[in-house]
């Protein structure tokens, strides 16, 4: 049974006079993929901050998975189901892709007390890391040094720590942000696979991508919703194709 | 307390705050345009108090110490932004730390060396001796007026020439984005070398104008700075406004509580800073 | 703050060599020692256990405090406060007193601290510690600028600490135990989380750790710690001022750990030793002509660290270790011409 695990209602986020975000309302329900789409400065990125807790909204409320979470702190969120992977690369450079797997997966499993053992040895913790790994197909992988990696690889490992936490919603901020076809492709077929288990948000600029992938598409623009729907109602919106969709093709 | 000893106190603490604000504004200015911090900003504040002694009793003149005190400080702060700071603008906070650490002992140890250990005093100029009378017992010292009239001068000019003249506008958006103002054309190490001169100019005829009152000693550059960076927390890095408002809050403060309750009066700065954590920890105006 | 460089964490082969046989050299010391030099390497490894719970917040969290000698201090005048005036106090329980009084110290700045972040955590540090430095400076009651006599070093029943070489060897027990103790910490969860909150804690958040608590316990665990040092301190010399809570004992400690290497507590310890010796060596420079060099130890200790600063990054284990892996590539090269 199909349910919403995250919504927005009517938020808006006001710096100073400027209104970044401006009474977006959108749903995000499990199995589907929701893509947002919009030119530069519409306002997507905001958005995710919003819905994350990086930023408080100025007005509105954010739902995930019947509780409100409005105003909750990003740990607060996280740890209530919420994963994330960031427009720029937002990994742990110094440390190998292991590491950073295994320190999103500790995540949950906070244990105060543990300060005398070992980080590695937990099998719990372990699992959940390298089954995020695998997800995102970088298990050959695991003893490079993130920062030591091609962007795309980055990327690949960008995702799977957003998966390491186990979340039910995923919201990405441009994950094929810098790759070149083939990579790109790989990370379409990732992001597949991925839809049956959460519910997902997509921030994206690669129409071809957004096609392949949205089961809904919202449109921004100046901060506000033009259109949302499914997708060929949408692309054939005549608002929509001024405003962008005619723009960029 | 009576009217005449409460105006005596307002005006004191006005005083105080105003000189921390000149050592503030440099500091707050210097780390908000370039993001560097530096800890040795108190010895420049040691430096004036030097110079302002060592000048006058060469010169025989208060005011031409205070022309050539500051001539000479921005002088030094050039090179020494030249030479030194300029390779730290990138660098960590901690290798800034390390820097002017070092920097401080370079200054204390040369001023020893050229100046000596002992305490010294500067006389207030005959001009600026006489007092203002409040009530029939009580006077304020035109001294003390004379400082505050030139922290105000200073500021009003500060506030002029970042928000009316082309150099402010520039240095405000280099603060803001430095590529692209270096993009435009505008030579962006010249915006940061005249800034550092400012912050090191303001610290030191701090020192000068405050060393009649404060006397000349070793190590003064230490409290000061303290209270400084005190000033900085409260007001927000980067805002010069936040560095005023913080700075007579300071003042208010300091000079009440040590007549008020002068058993926690050296506390009380501190839990001020504190409350002001609690509730904004990036200063009152942050930028 | 830069929390992205990357820290010699696992020390390498020749290292854990050398810190083997540096350790041993201690436990040897005494008997090839004299009195003095006994006393000043005991001063030295209680400098050691400063700077490594220094490094604690400063190479593995990312936390440049600098005022981490208020908890230092302040558990030596809790010492001091402690021993009565005709008899001493016994160790077994001053010694926990004082460090949780640190600790408590750590945890109430702690918490209005720990709040801020990068120029703003460095700023409130130092003011926070020069308040302590104050409060005490500042008040008769608490001793004053004079500071307070330790009357008596503390009674440990089963040794005898006053002692000299007693005394040497239970500092270099608590040397050992805290370094061990602090190696453990950092391959533990707790401390693979520190470590992720110095190289980015925006994304430490994202993944749901709460990273204010965190930061919060490792900096009252290094309080405490930094409080057994004090301790020490305060046993061994007899005396405490406000100096010891003072803004130059936080700079010495922060220059220990850099000149030593962050993050691994091994750089702490060879940081400690060569800062005091260097301390020491200035301190101790003739006279030249009509300028006595030692006097002015400070310009020199000051074009020193200015130097280190500009030139050494990485500090002394840092530099071992590229030299190390310069030598490592040149054998690797040679191997690979011979082969060609």
């Amino acid at each position: 049974m199909s349910q919403v695990l995250l919504s927005a209602q009517k938020v808006t986020k006001r710096f100073g006079g400027l209104s970044a975000v401006s009474g977006v309302s959108l749903e995000l329900w499990q199995g589907a993929i929701h893509a947002v789409i919009g030119p530069n400065g519409a306002g997507k990125s905001t958005l995710t901050h919003l819905l994350s807790g990086d930023i408080a909204p100025s007005s509105g409320t954010v739902m995930l998975a019947g509780q409100d979470v409005t105003g909750w702190r990003p740990e607060r969120i996280s740890r209530a189901g919420l994963g994330r992977s960031y427009q720029k690369t937002n990994i742990f450079l110094p440390f190998s892709v292991w590491e950073n797997v295994r320190l999103a997966a500790q995540s949950r499993s906070q244990r105060p007390a543990r300060w005398l053992s070992l980080a590695g040895g937990f099998a719990d913790t372990n699992e959940r890391a390298a089954r995020a790994l695998e997800l995102a197909g970088l298990q050959h992988r695991r003893a490079a040094v993130a920062g030591t990696m091609s962007h795309g690889e980055q990327r690949q490992l960008e995702i799977a720590m957003s998966l390491a936490t186990a979340p039910r919603v995923l919201l990405l901020d441009e994950p094929l942000a810098g790759m070149g076809t083939a990579e790109a492709e790989r990370m379409v077929e990732l992001l597949l696979r991925l839809k049956a288990q959460h519910a997902m948000m997509l921030v994206e600029h690669d129409m071809d991508a957004v096609f392949a992938l949205a089961d809904r598409l919202t449109v921004m623009v100046n901060g506000q919703v033009i259109a949302s729907g499914e997708p060929a109602q949408v692309r054939a919106d005549p608002t929509v194709q001024t405003a962008y969709l005619g723009e960029e093709h | 307390m009576d009217l005449a000893n409460f105006l005596i106190q307002l005006l004191n603490s006005v005083q105080y705050g105003l000189l921390l604000f000149m050592l503030a504004a440099g500091l707050t200015l210097i780390f908000g345009i370039m993001g560097v911090v530096n800890l040795a900003h108190g010895s420049f504040y040691m430096l004036g108090a030097y110079l302002a002694w060592s000048l006058s009793a060469r010169t025989g003149s208060f005011a031409l110490a205070l022309i050539g005190g500051s001539v000479l400080a921005v002088i030094f702060g050039l090179i020494l932004e030249r030479v030194l700071f300029r390779h730290f603008y990138h660098r960590d906070h901690l290798d800034q730390v390390l820097l002017t650490f070092g920097l401080i002992y370079i200054f204390e140890e040369t001023r020893s060396i050229l100046w000596g250990d002992d305490v010294h005093g500067v006389k207030v100029p005959d001009l600026l001796s006489a007092s203002v009378p409040l009530t029939e017992t009580m006077s304020y010292p035109v001294y003390r007026l004379f400082m505050s009239a030139v922290c105000v001068a200073l500021a009003v000019a500060l506030y002029l020439l970042i928000s009316k003249t082309r150099l402010g506008m520039k240095i405000r958006a280099g603060a803001f984005n430095r590529d692209m103002t270096e993009a435009l054309g505008v030579n962006i190490k010249l915006i940061h070398a005249i800034v550092f001169a400012i912050g090191v100019a303001l610290a030191t005829v701090a020192g000068m104008i405050a060393s009649p009152i404060s006397s000349v000693y070793p190590n003064m550059g230490a409290q000061v700075l303290i209270m400084c960076f005190v000033v900085v927390v409260i007001g927000g890095i980067g805002s010069v406004r936040g560095a005023m408002i913080a700075a007579l809050l300071v003042g208010l403060v300091d000079t009440f509580g040590k007549v008020l309750l002068p058993q926690v009066a050296g506390m009380l700065v501190y839990m001020l800073m504190a409350a002001v954590l609690l509730w904004k920890p990036e200063g009152l105006f942050k930028q | 703050m830069s929390a992205a460089k990357a820290n010699l964490e696992t020390l390498p082969r020749t290292l854990q060599v050398l810190l083997a046989l540096a350790f041993l050299a201690l436990a040897l010391f005494p008997f090839v020692g004299t009195d003095f030099y006994v006393q000043s390497a005991a001063r030295m490894m209680i400098l050691a256990i400063f700077a490594m719970s220094l490094d604690l917040l400063l190479g593995v969290t990312g936390l440049v405090s600098l005022g981490h000698a208020a908890f230092f201090g302040l558990a030596g005048y809790a010492l001091a406060f402690l021993t009565p005036a005709g008899e001493p106090a016994s160790l077994w329980w001053t010694l926990p007193a004082a460090v949780a009084a640190s600790a408590l110290g750590a945890l109430v700045i702690g918490f209005f601290v720990v709040r801020t972040h990068g120029i703003y955590f460095i700023m409130v540090t130092m003011a926070f510690a020069q308040m302590v430095y104050y409060l005490f400076f500042d008040n008769k009651s608490l001793g004053g600028s004079d500071g307070i006599y330790v009357n008596f070093k503390p009674d440990a029943k089963f040794f005898d600490l006053d002692n000299k070489l007693v005394f040497y060897y239970f500092t270099l027990a608590m040397l050992l135990a805290v370094y061990a103790f602090l190696r453990r910490l950092l391959w533990s969860p707790f401390g693979r989380v520190l470590a992720g909150i110095r190289v980015n804690e925006h994304r430490m958040r994202a993944m749901g750790y709460g990273t204010f608590g965190y930061k919060l316990a490792a900096f009252t665990l290094a309080g405490g710690l930094a409080g057994l040092a004090g301790y020490l301190l305060a046993a061994q010399s007899g005396y405490v001022n406000p100096e010891l809570m003072g803004f130059h004992t936080s700079a010495h400690a922060i220059m220990m750990v850099i000149l030593g290497g962050m993050g691994n507590f091994a750089g702490a310890i060879v940081g400690a030793f060569a800062f005091e010796y260097l301390l020491h060596w200035f301190k101790d420079l003739p006279q030249v002509g009509a300028f006595n060099l030692g006097k002015h130890w400070q310009l020199w200790m000051g074009l020193f660290i200015v130097l280190v600063v500009v030139f050494a990054r990485g500090g002394l284990l840092g530099a071992i270790e590229r030299l190390s892996r310069r030598r490592g590539r040149a054998a690797v090269a040679k191997e690979e011409e011979r082969v060609a």
